[in-house]
């Protein structure tokens, strides 16, 4: 089985992100930047698919500017085999980003793609449901748990209920929820291997998609500043606040 | 009490100021290019500040035990060790050929300042079995290091380093420890105290490195041999499961690093007399080199363990650093001087805690850089094809070691207690975590030679020996880097080292002079008496050169791009403060050395007889 797992190269999730002045967006300039911890939870897993004897490939695939081979390089160093570098600097939205995957996927003969549920820069959750959808195959979102068996995979989600159990067929696409596994660290040796591993560099034109974007940003704003919260002497005060003031309840 | 490891800072010195282009153009280090050293800093940073920076508090709280004779460190650190272990990151700097990484000590100083920042105390075990694969490396027998060299390179195995008696510390020509032949090893009895790691529960095996004397020995520095001593022994299927005589008397109660184990050793006492040695009292150990040449193998892997005690205090001083500019970014007290009705501030809006906050920034960066730039000589010294060019390269390991030891800590020392007034009371309180650091960092201006012995290391054999060869080689390097601060905003600073420079070659004249007697009534007394501030001298101007450089690389950078980028502009106005604020102790360092030797040396101990 070969294994495909799309990662992104996001803000790191220590860093505090700031709206650019114009509005147009966040900056992203001079700011340290890292693979989307989601992204890190789907690489690892397939490296514990391939070294339980069920894969004999992990590929990583990234789309953006020249600087997404780093983030490739993180995920090779991590054990991952080759990296697939689609080079754009065109802003991506995620069916853009889909098509482009199903294309990878299509020419690897991928049988399973794992993806993060969604990444921490603009939170969309769609990428993994849309390219299962445009690739016609089977979904498992938000999985928890992952096996390899004779069928497909036998996958647990998480739902706003509680858990869900699964079987779904091969070829298939997941993505990962938080609870899934924790990341390795890469050991020394493996990132300096990763330096010599091989990464193709494609263009989306050379994959047939056409990225332009379909959704117009107006304008992007700090989420407003909460006002100071003021401490009340009794539980009878609350609820004349809330009553009286609030006039919430 | 969280740990940013400073990755970025690391990056541009190790890049800009440290010249990895030059040392991965030395014969075996095509691989460390700038972007695998970004690739591996990040990683080291994961593991400083998610593995080991968690536990450096429990293990300052926790310390260390000793139970039924085995030393047991605190919780958490036998994972954090295999953690580390596994990850291959004690083997860095060593062969391939035994299971390292081969990459240069460049890299390995960039790498140790992410350790011993995040966790002082855990990394010192790396330290010292980096210090003893490196004796082993140097001067053991091939079979020694096919024996040893691997399971300590991997980590499975870890090394100290046994100089100190009661008896003997700066003075190691006062070693009494016994070694005597018997058949293919040698028989070792004696106390050895504050060993470090010298017994813990992280590894299968010790590997210790024992300075001894032989019984017919010469007196002194001469007499002296080391030993690699074991504590488990090979039993007859070659596995390492018999207890060598070495038992673990006590543990140091200490000011600080409370998670490494400060060991009293006693080799022979008959404890754990193995079958082996039955009727023999002794520890076993196995003589390294030549007899009576242990102190010479000690000197050269020193000159690593030095700088690697230099990062230790200053990357201590670096996570203090830290805790008090998140500290003066929270805490407010106060109104803005400028604006007194105002609402109240943090207390990083008032001036004098910018001052405290740049001066341990300042020195800070200076100091990371001046570490990486000995790394980078060392790398240079060992492996550059051009004889002239390693002769050189060695000239300033051996001027920079001292003043990367001594100046790194005592500098690193004033910071720590910088960072703590920040925190005004609250850094008084242990619960803030800032007073670990005070605490943990004061041993370094101690260990691995004071700093007392570090600055007559520099005047002794650094000066006076060649004459000032070295060290004018090196001030002649440093002028001609200054060339390169080509920008005329830049020209007062270049204008400050070069006087510096000068104030170097005035000193060390007058030392020369004093110590070759010209001068009527002083000898080399006097030139010991200002040892101290000729270090400090130097280092004063050492951190304005690479301050120097660092802003003209960033004004380099400012030009190339829209100049937007903040870490530049914090480059430019570092250096600006350290040249108003620190250059000029160059002056003060100068007068000092010129009026003080006679006070001192002359001096009657009678002065301390009473104390009234
Ligand atoms: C926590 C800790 C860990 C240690 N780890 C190790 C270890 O792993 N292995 C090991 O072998 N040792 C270790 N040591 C020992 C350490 O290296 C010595 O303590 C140190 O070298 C100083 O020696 P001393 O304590 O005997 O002090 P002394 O030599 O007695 O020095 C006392 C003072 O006199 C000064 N002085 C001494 N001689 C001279 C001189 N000739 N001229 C001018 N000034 C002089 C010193 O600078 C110092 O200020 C450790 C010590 C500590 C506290």
């Amino acid at each position: 089985m070969k294994i495909l797992v799309p990662v992104k190269r996001v803000i790191d999730a220590n860093i505090r992100v700031r709206v650019k002045p114009d509005q147009t967006g966040v900056e992203t300039a001079n700011v340290k930047m890292a693979m989307n911890p989601f992204c890190e939870i789907a690489v690892e897993q397939a490296l514990r698919l391939k070294e339980a004897g069920h894969a004999e490939e992990v590929i990583i695939v990234s789309a953006g500017p020249e600087k997404c081979q780093e983030t490739i390089r993180t995920g090779l160093a991590m054990g991952a085999d080759r990296g697939v570098h689609i080079n754009t600097e065109t802003t991506l939205e995620p069916l853009a980003i889909a098509k482009m995957i199903k294309a990878v996927a299509e020419k690897e003969s991928a049988d399973l793609v794992i993806l993060g549920k969604q990444a921490i820069d603009d939170d969309n959750n769609q990428t993994g449901q849309m390219l299962a959808a445009i690739m016609q195959r089977p979904l498992g979102s938000y999985i928890s748990k992952i096996e390899k068996n004779h069928d497909g995979f036998a996958i647990t989600r998480e739902i706003d209920a509680g858990l869900e159990k699964l079987q779904i067929t091969s070829p298939a696409v997941v993505t990962t929820d938080l609870r899934l596994n924790e990341p390795r660290y890469a050991s020394l040796p493996n990132i300096m291997k990763a330096k010599k591993k091989p990464i193709d560099i494609v263009t989306p034109e050379q994959l047939g998609v056409d990225i332009s974007n379909r959704i117009e940003v107006l304008q992007v704003t700090e989420p407003p500043t909460r006002d100071a919260g003021v401490m009340v002497s009794s539980a009878a005060e609350l609820v004349d606040k809330l009553k009286n003031e609030a006039k919430v309840i | 009490m969280t740990y940013t490891a400073p990755t970025r800072d690391l990056l541009f010195s190790t890049v800009h100021l440290a010249d990895l282009e030059g040392v991965a153009a030395l014969p075996g280090n095509a691989d460390a290019t700038a972007d695998l050293v970004e690739a591996i800093l990040r990683e080291a940073a994961k593991i400083g500040e998610e593995i080991l920076a968690p536990i450096n508090r429990s293990g300052d709280i926790n310390g260390v035990k000793l139970v039924d004779g085995q030393v047991q460190t605190a919780a958490g650190w036998k994972e954090a060790y295999a953690t580390f272990i596994e990850g291959g990151w004690n083997g860095l700097p060593f062969s391939p050929d035994r299971g390292g990484q081969g990459l240069p000590w460049l890299v390995a100083t960039a790498i140790q300042e992410i350790w011993h920042a995040s966790n002082m105390a855990f990394s010192l075990c790396t330290l010292l079995t980096q210090g003893a694969i490196k004796a082993i490396e140097l001067h053991g027998s091939d079979q020694q290091k096919d024996t040893f060299m691997n399971n300590m390179i991997s980590g499975i195995w870890s090394g100290t380093m046994n100089l100190t008696e009661a008896d003997a510390g700066s003075d190691l020509a006062a070693v009494k420890t016994r070694a005597i032949a018997d058949g293919d090893h040698y028989l070792i009895s004696g106390q050895k105290i504050f060993i470090t790691y010298g017994d813990h529960d992280l590894t299968e095996n010790i590997i210790h490195l024992v300075l001894a004397r032989l019984p017919d020995a010469p007196a002194g520095v001469k007499g002296i041999s080391l030993f690699i001593v074991p504590k488990f022994l090979p039993d007859e299927n070659g596995k390492w499961t018999v207890r060598n005589d070495i038992e673990t008397i006590s543990l140091e109660h200490k000011l600080g690093i409370h998670g490494s184990p400060t060991a009293t050793l006693a080799y022979g006492s008959g404890k754990y007399r193995s079958d082996k040695n039955q009727k023999k009292t002794g520890a076993i150990g196995y003589l390294v080199g030549q007899e009576n040449h242990g102190m010479s193998y000690m000197f050269t892997m020193m000159n690593v363990a030095r700088l690697a005690v230099g990062i230790e205090g200053n990357g201590v001083a670096d996570r203090a650093y830290q805790q008090s500019v998140r500290f003066a970014n929270e805490r407010v007290q106060g109104t803005a001087i400028e604006n007194p009705k105002g609402a109240r501030v943090t207390i990083v809006n008032h001036p004098d805690i910018k001052r405290m906050l740049m001066l341990q920034k300042c020195r800070i960066e200076a100091l990371r850089s001046l570490g990486l730039v000995l790394g980078a000589s060392f790398d240079k010294s060992l492996k550059h094809p051009d004889q002239e060019v390693r002769t050189f390269n060695q000239a300033m390991v051996e001027i920079l070691t001292p003043i990367a030891k001594g100046y790194m800590t005592e500098m690193g020392l004033e910071n720590v207690s910088i960072a703590l007034q920040v925190h005004g009371g609250m850094g008084f309180i242990e619960q803030t975590g800032v007073a670990q650091h005070y605490r943990d960092q004061r041993i370094t201006p101690i260990y691995e030679g004071t700093n007392g012995i570090q600055a007559l290391d520099l005047v002794g054999r650094k000066l006076l020996r060649d004459q000032g060869d070295m060290a004018r080689a090196v001030i002649e390097h440093i002028g001609k880097e200054m060339e390169t601060v080509h920008h005329t905003t830049l020209s007062s600073m270049r204008a400050q080292v070069t006087e510096g420079l000068n104030a170097v070659e005035q000193s060390m004249n007058t030392i020369l002079k004093m110590a070759s007697g010209d001068t009527a009534g002083v000898d080399m007394k006097q030139a010991a008496a200002i040892a101290d501030p000729y270090l400090r001298l130097w280092g004063t101007v050492m951190c304005g050169w690479q301050l120097a450089k660092a802003a003209s690389v960033a004004m380099d950078f400012i030009d190339l791009d829209d100049g937007g980028d903040p870490f530049y502009r914090a480059k430019i106005e570092t250096a600006k403060f350290y040249f108003a604020y620190e250059m000029p102790k160059v002056a003060y360092h100068q007068a000092v050395i010129k009026q003080s030797a006679n006070c001192i040396a002359n001096l009657d101990t009678a002065i301390f007889e009473t104390l009234q």
